[in-house]
């Protein structure tokens, strides 16, 4: 078994003393003129510490992450997948972090290129008309999805249609973004093969509807058999059809939404396209679109007249749903894409569904084999799957949860707990193509050396982690008595 | 194969394992129909020394010209220390911290950052960031609505000396939801609002009120007298703040008898490179009354199982992944990378180095009107006080002069005449602790060579 190194680091306050500091970093002659009434009275409390204390500060608090370039991190639905240094260092050029967002286009020519050519791949690989790069998350390429569905039924009159179709497998981002768009959310059951259920759907379908929002493959694991029935239903009745980009690693080259008939599509860059995810963003949430809803895309657009690339505002897209951020999104993300992009190239694309397919089906035929239960036999994996340890804690009183905590003592980091919701006791596990066979074996061994010690010693494996910084943390404690900030003294 | 690791063995034993007769036939659920042999529109792969190559070309193209320009994204200086760390990959490549004991430095260090960020707004609350200034700013709206439960109108007051664009995404990220900002006009000679043109509305049921400082323009508003307006009329005050002028100027939750009640901003000036608009990060921080109204992700502090602190996200249930479509907002991701740079830049500065960085922009930016000034043909608009912006005005168009700018390597600042049309030929410039006194010369000559 790996063991983590217990570690512990006091917070950066108690390395604070009055005075000290990295002078280095910051001019020293400088005074301000401020009137009296403006002028700040009692200086902030930040920590006060030399360089030195600062780097050894922070790099320590790092070696208590798990990371994808220190464990494998089979997260489901989050596509923990290697991220490619040279991603970060061609985007860390000093021209590219110099450049200001607002700088005139005849002297971002380069950058203008890049961003272009990223649109036009991601035409490509989603089949779709248009593409644009602002939403700065995959929420927010949700919410521009949305707005652009009923900004298209009011610039038809069509008022009535408010109501947002949502399986009961989608990620809590779906209907929370219906909401925020002022739409009702309609949820449709799943079967329990896993496809989504056509006869609710239809009762679901009507003049209100607005659209639907689908992950296919879903948050279960499967690929939406009848996804061509659904795309007819819900366009037979006026609705239009929003792809959820969370798996797109999972049919990447393989299929395009755009062929199968969806109206708009978000993009996960941060999974599908390797950007890192930095212990909880930036992420990219790049939004397609086809014909129908070119007229409302977010802005800015960057446009190419000629050789000449330029920025497309609102005085070329009228009918714009806006502007999502102060310039154009994650641009740095966006150049960590590109050059993933361009690595991968034509092949390389493909690969990507292909060995994490090879690397999920993998995966859940072994487990299978040792004994444990998939949520839904008999249908291929996509690119994740998802385990219940229903029986497991029916039977030894050991759940998902404490099966996750022992595993981070074993050196993976846990697939995503507890969701899907409707699946009970459920691991959903996304290897990713980039991991290696014996990785995925010793995952597979830890999980059947966690089944032995819950047959054998239960409150064990309820009580782990035990080689980690902290064991498990009072979460009820946290929300009752909030210690948001450190209160000096 | 670039960043796959299967050899042919590996394939073939996997598929053994799995029953399948080739890599295709894990996807025979996919309807043949729709799936596609391949990718003609994409180009073919490059080694990583051939897109270095690409990449340093497009760099270079673009060069690095010397820049005049803020208009809500600043060049500060950035300690060689912070992106060294950020990049580790421990932080870099980890995700979100659902796995609390997997992530302790990540937790860690975003409790540190909401220490920071509550005591430099002087607010009681912060969370772990949004995506940037100007939907943080939509977020702060949303948040008042719901905060607010003496207020029915969800009508917001912003100064059109806001940013105008945090003012555009606000609007567009509150379209659905039926908010109605009106917008007050400044005061023509100074640029800054009249807390007086706020009367009109006395009485009358307003949400909240929103107000910039250092507004868009550069200048310092009234704010207490803002402050005070609001409470009085039951209004919440939010504020849109630049962190650094934090370390000058009075915190919000100081400002009129009870402080601010959200406060936001782009969090950039904070280690952030310009990076061409993002990524940034949005922050938000507010009183505790308001704080399970708050969006985002919040880290607390409690104890594991042994009596041991440690930190976990707290009030989840605030959140889209429990409530779905009740949940205070849809975000998910934030910027954890972002905040992770800042909080390191505020260590390494500390209070006392902050308050130097923004004086020395502060003085800059004088040094560069008075050098500018002198050139016939260019005024100061406005003569308030002032932290490290101004608007110049020209006796031509700015986007003319501009472009003659690009011309000799300087970016020359931000064209106020299309936002702004009552401004004249207005140009809105920018010094930091970055430029240099030969900066500001080098920009006076080329200047005074396109006034001619």
């Amino acid at each position: 078994m790996q063991v983590m190194k217990v570690m512990q680091e006091p917070l950066i306050f108690t390395h604070s003393r009055t005075g000290r500091s990295a002078a280095g970093q910051y001019p020293q002659a400088a005074a301000a003129e401020v009137p009296e009434k403006f002028r700040r009275k009692q200086r902030a409390a930040l920590p006060e510490v030399s360089e030195l204390q600062a780097v050894r500060h922070f790099t320590r608090l790092s070696q208590l992450n798990f990371s994808i370039d220190t464990h494998f991190y089979p997260l489901g639905s989050c596509t923990m997948k290697y991220n490619p240094r040279a991603c970060n260092q061609f985007a860390m050029l000093p021209e590219f972090l110099g450049r200001h967002p607002l700088a005139p286009e005849s002297a971002s020519q380069g950058f203008l290129a890049c961003m272009f050519e990223l649109q036009e791949m991601l035409k490509e690989v989603t089949g779709m008309k248009g593409v644009s790069l602002t939403p700065m998350a995959g929420a927010q390429g949700e919410f521009a999805g949305v707005a652009m569905i009923r900004a298209y039924h009011r610039a038809r009159g069509d008022i009535e249609r408010t109501e947002i179709i949502v399986p009961d497998a989608a990620h809590g981002t779906n209907p929370a973004t219906a909401t925020m768009c002022g739409c009702t959310v309609i949820e449709v059951p799943s079967l329990p093969n896993g496809d989504m259920d056509i006869d609710a759907l239809k009762q679901a379908l009507g003049p209100k509807t607005a659209g639907i929002m689908l992950t296919n493959p879903s948050t279960l694991g499967v690929f939406e058999r009848r996804i061509q029935e659904v795309a007819k239903l819900v366009h037979e009745a006026g609705g239009l059809l929003y792809y959820d980009g969370a798996n797109l690693n999972a049919i990447l080259g393989k299929v395009r939404p755009g062929t199968i008939g969806f109206d708009v599509i978000h993009m996960n860059l941060h999974k599908t396209f390797s950007t890192p995810h930095g212990g909880g963003g930036p992420g990219s949430g790049a939004v397609g679109v086809g014909e129908r809803l070119l007229p409302f895309l977010p802005v800015p657009i960057v446009g190419r007249d000629g050789d000449r690339y330029r920025w497309l505002d609102a005085r070329d897209v009228p009918q714009t749903i806006g502007r999502l951020s102060a310039f154009m999104g994650n641009a740095g993300v966006l150049l960590r894409a590109y050059v993933y992009m361009r690595m991968l190239g034509r092949a390389g694309m493909q690969r990507v569904a292909e060995y994490a397919a090879l690397n999920a089906n993998y995966m859940l035929a072994r487990l299978q084999q040792a004994g444990f239960d998939a949520a839904y036999p008999g249908r291929r994996a996509s690119h994740e799957f998802i385990i219940t340890l229903k029986r497991q804690a029916k039977q030894l009183g050991v759940n998902a949860m404490d099966f996750a905590k022992r595993l981070l003592d074993h050196g993976f980091h846990a697939p995503t707990t507890y969701f899907p919701l409707l699946v009970p006791e459920c691991l959903l596990i996304e290897p990713t193509e980039t991991e290696a066979k014996e990785e995925l074996d010793a995952f597979v061994e830890a999980m059947v050396a966690i089944q032995r010690e819950a047959e054998q010693d239960p409150a064990k494996v309820k009580g782990a982690p035990y080689t980690l910084p902290v064991r498990r943390l009072d979460d009820v404690r946290a929300a009752k008595q909030l210690d948001l900030t450190y209160q000096r003294g | 194969m670039p960043f796959i690791p299967h050899t042919e063995s590996d394939v073939r034993e996997m598929l053994a394992t799995i029953g399948a007769p080739s890599i295709d036939a894990l996807f025979e659920e996919i309807p043949a129909a729709l799936r596609i042999k391949s990718l003609a529109g994409i180009p073919e792969a490059l080694t990583e020394m051939e897109v270095g190559r690409l990449m340093q070309q497009r760099a270079t193209r673009d060069g690095r010209p010397l820049n005049f320009l803020g208009a809500g994204a600043y060049e500060h200086h950035i300690p060689a220390a912070v992106w060294a760390i950020v990049t580790r990959g421990e932080f870099y490549s980890a995700y979100t911290p659902y796995q609390a004991e997997a992530s302790q430095g990540t937790l860690q260090l975003l409790y540190e950052y909401q220490t920071m960020m509550a005591s430099l707004t002087g607010m009681q609350v912060s969370n772990a960031s949004l995506y940037d200034g100007a939907s943080a700013l939509a977020e702060a709206c949303l948040m008042a609505v719901r905060a607010n439960r003496k207020s029915k109108s969800a009508r917001i007051l912003v100064p059109a000396a806001v940013n105008p664009t945090y003012l555009d995404v606000a609007r567009a990220i509150t379209e659905g939801q039926n908010l109605k900002f009106d917008v007050l006009a400044y005061e023509a000679a100074s640029g800054t609002l009249r807390a007086s043109s706020l009367d009109a509305y006395q009485g009358q049921d307003i949400t909240a009120v929103v107000v910039q400082q250092p507004n868009f323009f550069g200048l310092l508003e009234d704010v207490d007298a803002i402050a005070e307006w609001a409470q009085a009329n039951n209004a919440l005050l939010i504020t849109v703040v630049n962190p650094l002028s934090l370390a000058l100027l009075k915190p919000p939750g100081e400002w009129g008898p009870k402080g601010a009640d959200i406060v936001v901003g782009d969090g950039q000036p904070f280690g952030v490179p310009l990076s061409s608009g993002g990524p940034y990060f949005g922050f938000m921080t507010t009183r505790m009354e308001h704080v399970r109204q708050m969006p985002g992700r919040i880290i607390g502090r409690t104890v594991d199982l042994d009596g041991k602190p440690g930190f976990t996200l707290t009030l989840q249930a605030r959140e889209q992944h429990i409530r779905r479509s009740k949940a205070t907002s849809n975000i998910c991701t934030n910027q954890g990378l972002l905040v992770t740079a800042a909080t390191i830049h505020m260590s390494l500065l500390g209070a006392a180095g902050l308050e130097k960085v923004a004086a020395a922009s502060q003085m800059q930016t004088s040094a560069l009107v008075a050098a500018l000034t002198r050139i016939k043909g260019v005024k100061l608009a406005f003569s308030g006080p002032r932290f490290h912006e101004a608007v110049l005005q020209l006796d031509r168009k700015p986007a003319e002069v501009l472009e003659a700018l690009t011309l000799r390597g300087i970016v020359g600042g931000y064209d106020l005449s299309r936002q702004y049309p009552e401004l004249g030929n207005a140009l809105l410039v920018c010094a930091t602790e970055m430029r240099t006194d030969e900066d500001i010369a080098a920009y006076a000559a080329a200047l005074s060579e396109v006034m001619k």
